[in-house]
């Protein structure tokens, strides 16, 4: 005879993140989605950052302020950072797509380069901003 | 769906410590999960001081030696002692991986042991799989063919037979796909690394005249593609096999299906 599921022994559900030691494939995995979505982000705010300047010169001069005020450039470092770090993710994937880079000691390796380099050419965007005068610390 | 808290009625609370009479250099202290289904409490952490002068090298020894010795109710699966039944797949140190293949000497200080991750737990160390066993009977893990039967056996070239490499050694222990990340969030409907490794075992051979339905069965949004190759299925395997990969291979293959 079938048990109705009162009748059935409680299951309990095991822990899984609360016990995981995580690998750097596993926490590159999650970065890649998380600076993905920061992109969406980045993007609305390219989006609103054209709104302002076709809504005449006081209000693309409001947003000119606030996004070159100290914690509009930390923003903008943010979003260039998940932006740079997604694109090096991004040429993981394509290397994994030709079926290459699985071994675990590979990955590890991949992983940790593309993190290193996404941080690099961050620093490197924001030091020819700085070095040609395009941005400064007002 | 992702829930990154445990339901109220897993939440694991403290428990028993069971002292050893005497510390001694060698003394190992295990922190082991504990689920009584006939007690309608929350599952435990319960802590054990063993000496490891007293028992074998591999964990499953001191498992073994804790049931014999401290505490009989200890409940978890074991067979072959000898990483070929899969039995004792289990969570040590924050890894899925055979108790009877893992010293103790490689790992520091405490050891946390726990049932295979995201798992309905039957009792201990004990998860329920019949779902993962499911998964796996619905790839249809044997040869299809569509030409007679031969009257001796099915014959292979020694290259064809290399693809199988790598593929067949699986024991089913269950530690890759509990220890994806889309397997504990969707376990429902995606099919985890284990039977898509085994699905690209019967893709590879070259006997096998099914790969077109093959294929097609397993085109689907979350049977295969919710694999985002985070890789703790290959990291964590204890036969060294590399599940990632194989689906990449069954990724590869989808495009010239027709």
């Amino acid at each position: 005879m079938s048990q109705t599921p009162s009748q059935l022994p409680r299951r309990p559900l095991s822990p899984h993140l609360q016990i995981w030691r995580w690998h750097i494939t596993m926490f590159s995995s999650i970065m890649h989605r998380v600076t993905g979505s920061a992109s969406v982000a980045g993007a609305i705010l390219i989006a609103a950052w054209l709104v302002a300047l076709a809504m005449g010169r006081e209000a693309y001069t409001c947003f000119l302020t606030l996004a070159s005020s100290p914690l509009g450039l930390l923003v903008w470092f943010g979003l260039s950072l998940a932006g740079f770090v997604h694109l090096t993710g991004g040429l993981r994937h394509l290397i994994w797509d030709t079926g290459t880079g699985f071994e675990p000691k590979k990955a590890d390796q991949i992983a940790l380069w593309t993190m290193i380099l996404g941080v690099v050419l961050t620093l490197a965007f924001w030091a020819v901003l700085f070095a040609t005068g395009k941005v400064t610390l007002s | 769906m992702v829930e990154l808290t445990l339901p109220r009625d897993s939440k694991v609370k403290a428990g028993k410590r069971y002292k050893a009479a005497k510390k001694t250099k060698t003394t190992r202290t295990y922190k082991i999960y504990r689920f009584d289904p006939d007690s309608g409490e929350n599952p435990r952490w319960d802590t054990y001081e063993v000496d490891s002068a007293d028992h074998g090298p591999m964990l499953l020894d001191s498992l073994i030696h804790i049931k014999n010795n401290v505490d009989s109710t200890l409940a978890f699966r074991r067979s072959c002692r000898e990483g070929i039944c899969g039995s004792c797949a289990m969570n040590i140190g924050g890894r899925n991986t055979l108790a009877c293949t893992k010293g103790h000497d490689e790992f520091k200080g405490d050891i946390t042991i726990a049932p295979l991750p995201h798992m309905p737990v039957v009792k201990d160390l004990i998860p329920d799989l019949s779902g993962f066993y499911n998964q796996y009977a619905s790839i249809e893990p044997w040869l299809e063919s569509k030409t007679p039967d031969p009257e001796q056996e099915r014959l292979q070239t020694p290259a064809n037979r290399d693809k199988l490499d790598g593929l067949y050694e699986c024991i089913l222990c269950a530690c890759c796909s509990t220890s994806c990340p889309s397997y504990w969030w969707n376990q429902d409907k995606y099919l985890g690394p284990a039977a898509l490794l085994q699905a690209y075992r019967w893709l590879a051979d070259s006997r096998d005249e099914n790969t077109t339905a093959r294929l097609e069965a397993l085109e689907d949004p979350f049977k295969l593609y919710r694999c985002h190759t985070i890789m703790n299925c290959a990291q964590v395997c204890p036969k060294g096999l590399n599940p990632a990969k194989a689906i990449a291979e069954i990724k590869k293959m989808m495009p010239a299906k027709g």
